[in-house]
């Protein structure tokens, strides 16, 4: 067989994986172990002939792989490895990079104003001058300077 | 709807390199930014575990480079895939001084990548390895105290 397009697979999980019947076949299946359509027929609040076509689906997608079962039957088991692979996507969008870097700079901005304290009296400004009556400028965080790198 | 291999980002920040790398790569840093607790054996082969509030389990980082104050480099598992599975992602900063401050790029790569024996049990289902694994618990529970 030939090797499977890691896209090709990630595309075809996130199409099985978007209606609800298959979700609750691949659910079952998962919970309970290899089943017949039958067997899901009866756990399920779904027909004996959609489940028929929805298990075709979920094969052609890898997702369920189709063995010998009892009395000729065909019995189908979750085949995990196709999940593996759309998580390889789901992963790099979940690592928000962007979030991280600015928590990381408003950390830094952050200890930046509590390092160097004033000696105490000096510095200390007069009650009501001018300057803390004028509005200040936004202060603290500026938006994180980032940008994208299409590899 | 390619599935990106690395993702790469480049930021600009007030701070000399030395203070970046600080928080980088110290325990306060790393569980200050980053996550919300963190210890560090900082060297290359080092681990580093990093936990997150409301989070069970800790996150292993393993360490790779080390050379204060521009490089730093480690390896991580997978988010969503359980700790065992061998794929991890490789994530090294960059720093370089800009002006006063620090010009800062991380590169997480390794997303795309897919061991051989993954893509091999893609379609053929790891059907026999169930199978001795059963057979092995059955064994197992068989066996006379």
């Amino acid at each position: 067989m030939p090797r499977p397009d890691p896209e090709k697979v990630a595309e075809a999980v996130f199409a099985a994986l978007a209606e609800p019947s298959r979700r609750g076949i691949l659910s079952a299946l998962a919970v309970r172990g290899p089943a017949t359509a039958t067997d899901l027929a009866s756990q399920l609040p779904i027909t004996r002939q959609a489940i028929t076509k929805h298990l075709e689906l979920l094969a052609a997608a890898g997702l369920v792989l189709a063995e010998p079962g009892e009395r000729r039957r065909i019995r189908y088991r979750v085949n995990a490895a196709p999940m593996a692979m759309a998580q390889s996507y789901l992963a790099a969008l979940a690592r928000d990079w962007d979030g991280k870097l600015a928590r990381l700079q408003r950390s830094l901005d952050a200890t930046e104003l509590d390092a160097p304290a004033p000696p105490s009296g000096a510095a200390a400004p007069e009650p009501n001058t001018p300057e803390l009556n004028t509005p200040a400028p936004p202060s603290g965080v500026t938006a994180a300077e980032m940008e994208w790198r299409s590899k | 709807m390619p599935i990106p291999d690395r993702i790469e980002r480049t930021i600009e920040l007030a701070q000399p390199p030395e203070r970046v790398w600080e928080a980088l790569t110290s325990a306060a840093g790393l569980g200050g930014w980053f996550g919300n607790r963190a210890t560090v054996d900082l060297r290359p082969g080092g681990t580093a575990y990093v936990e997150w509030d409301g989070k069970d389990s800790k996150v292993a980082l393993t360490i790779v480079v080390v050379e204060p104050p521009t490089r730093f480099a480690w390896t991580w598992g997978i988010q969503g895939l359980p700790a065992s599975d061998p794929r991890r992602t490789y994530v090294e900063f960059t720093l370089a001084p800009s002006g006063g401050g620090t010009r800062l790029t991380v590169v997480e790569s390794g997303f795309a990548q897919l061991p051989d024996e993954l893509l091999d049990t893609a379609y053929h289902g790891n059907t026999e390895g169930w199978r001795k694994e059963l057979a092995e618990l059955a064994g197992y529970l068989h066996a006379p105290a």
